[in-house]
Formats: C-alpha cells, structure tokens, sequence
C-alpha cells in the first residue's frame, strides 16, 4: 500500500522553480532518507506532503486523499521547528494540547518517557535547552500514533548519546511497521537508519535507490593495506598513502586483490571498504548540469554499468523496483546489495 | 467545537502566563476612567452611566485592536501556527478558540472599569440594561476584532503593534468617546457618525440609558463592519495564499 504519493509534483514560488516534476512513493513500512544541499526542495517536498502548500502542478497524496484535508493527515506525525514550541506553555501542556487533534492518543507519560523527557513535564518549554526541545518536537510526531511520520533533521542540535536514543526510537517505531520520510543533513544518519534513500538537487529527484546502491553509484571501493613499494596495478584510480597505510581506489575491488596477491609483494592489514554514502552524495549533486531531465533516460540498475556514466548528466538514476524489493527482502534491516563477483561495476570515476 | 474550546483553552493559558499582557488591555480604560471620568462627572447619574459606557467602548476597543492586531501578527511569525496545521484539524477551531479567548479577555479587561464606576461614581444601571449592555459588547466587540484581524494579518508584527496604536486614539477621541453625549467639540460631532466607534458608543448609551440613536451613526458602523471583514478576509486569503498555498 502506497501511503504518500507525488506525481509529477511542481511547485513554484514566483520565478524559483523550488520542485521540479518530481514523482514519489512512499510505500507502507519504508523507513526513506531524503537527502540533498540546502535549497534542493526537501523542506518543500515535505511542505507537499503534508498539507502546508499547494502544489503548482502535478499532485500529491496522502492515505489516497488530499494532503489538504484535515482527514487525510489522521495518521501522519510532523515535527514543528523547536524554535516555535510556545515558549510559555509547559511541556506536559503542549503534549496534550496536541493530543486534542487526535481520537487515540498515546498517553502523556508513555509518550514523554519514550522520548527520555518525562521528568520535563512540568517545565515551560521556553526553558528547555536545544536538545529537550528537539526530543519534545520528535516526541510531538508520535502523539497520534502515526502510521506515517516525516522527521525534518529529527537530531539536529543533539548530542551523540540523544541522537542514538532518538535513532533507536525510530527504529522501534519503523520495526513495529511504521512509515518514515526522514530528511537529514547527516549522511551518517541516513546510512544508519533508512533502507532507501532518495537524493534531491535543484527541486528534482537525482537518485531513489537503496542506499547501497546509491553508494555503488559512483562504483569506487577503497582498499587499504599496509605494505611496501606496490607493482604497478591495473584498475587502480588512485593511491594515497596516509600514516603509512597505503589507499587504493579502484573499481573492482575483488580483481585488485587477486592481482595483489599474483604480485607476490608482501602486505598486511588489508582491507576493503565501500565509499561512502557522502562520496555518492557529493558525486551526484555536485554533477548537475542544468539539462532538464528526459523521462526515457531513467535508468534502472540493472543497466547501470553500461551507462552510469551517461546517465548522471541526466539526473535522473531511479530503480524502484530493486529498492522495494530490497527493503521487503531484508526485514531485519539490512539492505544489502553488494555486487557479485563478474558482475560488471559502474564506470562512473569519482573525484578523490 | 470541543477542539475550538481546547484552542480557546490554550490560547487563555498563554496570555495568563504573561500576565503584564492582561494588565495592559485593562489598563488604559480603567486609568481613563480615573483620570476622565471620576473627577469630572460629579455627582450626576446619567452622566456618570453615559461616561461609564463611553469607557466600556473605549476598553472593547482597544483590547479587541491590540490582542488580534499584535496576537496574530505575532503567530504569524512563528513556525508553531504551520505546525498546527499539519495536524489533522482545519483552521476553523484555531480561528473560533481565538475569538473565543478573545471574547473573554475583553470582558475580564472590562472588570476594572465597571468596579470604578460602582465604587468611585455615581453610575447606576438596572438589571436588565446591565444585561442589554453585555449583549451589546459582544456586538460593538465584531468591528474591532475584524480591525484587529485585519491589522494582525496584513501587516508584520512590528508594523502591526505601530498600527494598532497609532488609530486606537484617534477612533476613540473622534468618535466622542472621550466626551459626554452631544457635547464633543463641533468637529468632532461632524466626523464622528462617520467612525465605527460612534455607532458603537451610541448603542452602549441606549443600551444603559434613555439614547436615541443617530442613524446614521448605526448606518455607517454597518459599513463598517462590512468593509472591516471584506479587509480581514482579504488579508487571510493572501496570508494563507502567501505561507501555505
């Protein structure tokens, strides 16, 4: 089932084109990051969503309905800006305020303890130091038990131990089979916590996919060992050597180290990891040309290594199905797309 | 209905939490009450009810024009009224609650002035033209809350609070407010049916007293009225139009 859908979904303020054409699916039990720099159209794709603004053209759904009707926003969650929390109001106060809007609310104390701020309840929001006041907000998204909540930069201002709590809590909320829109400035985040991730620039979607294979987008693996002088290898784009522990980038990990090993060169500590999510980000967001976007150039996975070159300048990288089918194949939350070994790896070159 | 009461509730519980904002609707009506009104009405009923009820308009306005003009405008600058609406509610129980608040926060303010008129005056009213009035505060209470409306949501707080200060006098001391009945200054008489304070303050006096009524005073309150809400649905569609469409 499809809780939230965009289709087509303009908007435009004045001239500023803030979301261009963008098509989304959020299907029940998605746990979706939303990435992308600042002024890409997040905070107005959410804006869609949810009721606030009214779409240019295109549409948006929301539970099959208008975001716009109050019916239709029965069973989403939304964090306010803690900025706006009324700063006279006392926590307790402005829990059950929101509570009113909602026909089974969860109780103040359940809510407030789930969130670690249940001793706050009797103190005036004003009062709260950034982190209480973000706990609060994210806490705000849950009142009504929600089957779908939209989490805008949830941990901003947190601290690591409040992040990872609120994390875990999210994790709970999604493991019980709840639905996440979750927009973050912190790659780290959306790594850790969505299967899928869905990376906007300038108003338009760059990439859907599972964040595995958004990360194999820019199709660079690095392999670090320590050793001596190193025969030249084949597929290595590049070496850097840091602290006496020499970095390979290359694009088939497994052929370089076949190729380490027939060398005969002795090495130690070798290891392999995948880049980066923010590598991939940086990759996709930073090659945007101003082309508008051709719908027959979404390109699916599977015909990645063929054209992931090609397709960047497009814009457009999109494989629904693999993400969906990913995130349902793996419950326990683990998305794992790690290529076999013989099949072909993209040929998109990063910067390093 | 219970969500425009739960709003109503809240939006009671944020002004009492400041409660200098209380203090300061009720106070210029009851400091012109002491400073106009007791000294000077002597020991004459009539006058001292028709000046008490001047002072009850004055008070119904200027809390009316202060709270939705700087509330509002206010409210409009926070990140929290957008919040509110993605909860599953229209805007229609935020909008009810506030006048709700609203109402009463003008008849608290009110206490003052009618506390100094029975202890510090010779005004009297009976029962029923104590009831007459009340009904007609509510009325008088509908052109300056559409003005504070309009105020509050065509203008930045800043402006709005600038706004709401610099006509509340005016209206007040043009619309002979601040005179016993058909003895203003002649050029305030000659403006004065044209202000909606005038229409007001002349149902008021007929409400605590024997007043006939100028029609066209009443006439021009209706336009009034009529323009006043025409402004404040202008200024809340293009509100709506410029955050939320």
């Amino acid at each position: 089932m499809i809780l939230a859908r965009a289709v087509q979904a303009t908007r435009r303020y004045g001239d500023v084109t803030a979301l261009d054409r963008v098509d989304l699916e959020l299907p029940a039990g998605e746990l979706v990051g939303l990435l992308g720099p600042n002024g890409a159209g997040k905070s107005t794709l959410l804006s869609l969503l949810v009721g606030l603004r009214r779409v240019s053209s295109g549409r948006v759904e929301l539970f099959g309905g208008d975001p716009r009707d109050p019916a239709a926003r029965r069973q989403i969650g939304m964090t306010p800006q803690e900025t706006g929390l009324p700063p006279t109001l006392r926590v307790g106060e402005v829990v059950d305020f929101v509570s009113a809007h909602y026909a089974d609310p969860v109780p103040r104390a359940e809510l407030l303890g789930r969130f670690g701020i249940d001793d706050l309840a009797r103190r005036q929001t004003g009062g709260l130091s950034g982190g209480q006041k973000r706990r609060l907000a994210v806490a705000l998204a849950f009142v009504g038990r929600p089957r779908l909540v939209f989490l805008d930069e949830p941990t901003t201002g947190l601290d690591v131990t409040a992040r990872r709590e609120l994390w875990d809590g999210i994790r709970q909320f999604h493991a019980d089979g709840g639905t996440v829109l979750l927009s973050s400035h912190y790659l780290e985040e959306i790594e850790a916590l969505a299967h899928r991730v869905v990376v906007l620039g300038h108003g338009r979607v760059l990439a859907d996919d599972t964040v595995s294979a958004i990360r194999d987008l820019v199709g660079v693996r690095r392999v670090s060992l320590v050793a001596p002088e190193l025969p030249p290898l084949p597929g290595v784009r590049a070496v850097e050597r840091v602290d006496g522990i020499t970095h390979l980038l290359t694009t088939d990990a497994d052929q370089l180290v076949r190729d380490l090993v027939h060398s005969g060169v002795s090495f130690a500590d070798l290891e392999i990891r995948p880049s980066s999510l923010e590598d991939a980000f940086l990759a996709i967001t930073e090659t945007q040309p101003d082309t508008q976007p051709q719908p027959d150039a979404h390109m699916q996975s599977d015909a990645q290594a063929q054209s992931a070159a090609q397709a960047q300048p497009d814009g457009q990288v999109q494989s629904d199905a693999q993400a969906q089918s990913a995130a349902q194949a793996q419950p326990d939350g683990q998305v794992q797309s790690e290529p076999q070994p013989g099949q072909p790896q993209p040929a998109q070159p990063a910067d390093v | 209905m219970r969500l425009s009461l739960v709003h109503a509730r809240y939006q009671l519980l944020e002004t009492v939490r400041i409660p200098i904002a209380l203090v300061g609707s009720a106070f210029f009506p009851a400091a012109s009450m002491l400073f106009f009104v007791v000294p000077f009405t002597g020991d004459d009923p009539v006058i001292a009810t028709y000046a008490t009820a001047s002072m009850v308009t004055f008070s119904v306005m200027s809390t009316n024009i202060f709270q939705y003009g700087i509330g509002v405008a206010e409210d409009r600058a926070q990140p929290w009224d957008p919040y509110l609406r993605t909860l599953p509610a229209g805007a229609a129980p935020r909008f009810a609650g506030r006048i709700l608040a609203g109402l009463l926060l003008t008849l608290v303010s009110l206490l003052p002035v009618v506390v100094i008129a029975a202890v510090a005056t010779e005004a009297r009213v009976t029962g029923p033209a104590f009831l007459a009035a009340l009904g007609t505060v509510v009325v008088v209470a509908v052109p300056f809350t559409l003005m504070g409306l309009a105020i509050g949501y065509s203008l930045p707080s800043k402006a709005a609070i600038v706004v709401a200060q610099v006509v509340f006098f005016p209206l007040a001391f043009g619309g002979g407010l601040l005179f016993p009945p058909g003895d203003s200054p002649g050029f305030i008489e000659a403006i004065a049916p044209y202000l909606p304070t005038r229409g007001a303050v002349e149902l008021m006096w007929a409400a605590v007293g024997d007043f006939p009524v100028d029609r066209l005073a009443l006439v021009m309150l209706g336009v009034w009225v009529v323009l006043l809400a025409a402004i404040a649905g202008w200024a809340y569609r293009r509100d709506e139009g410029r955050r939320f469409s």
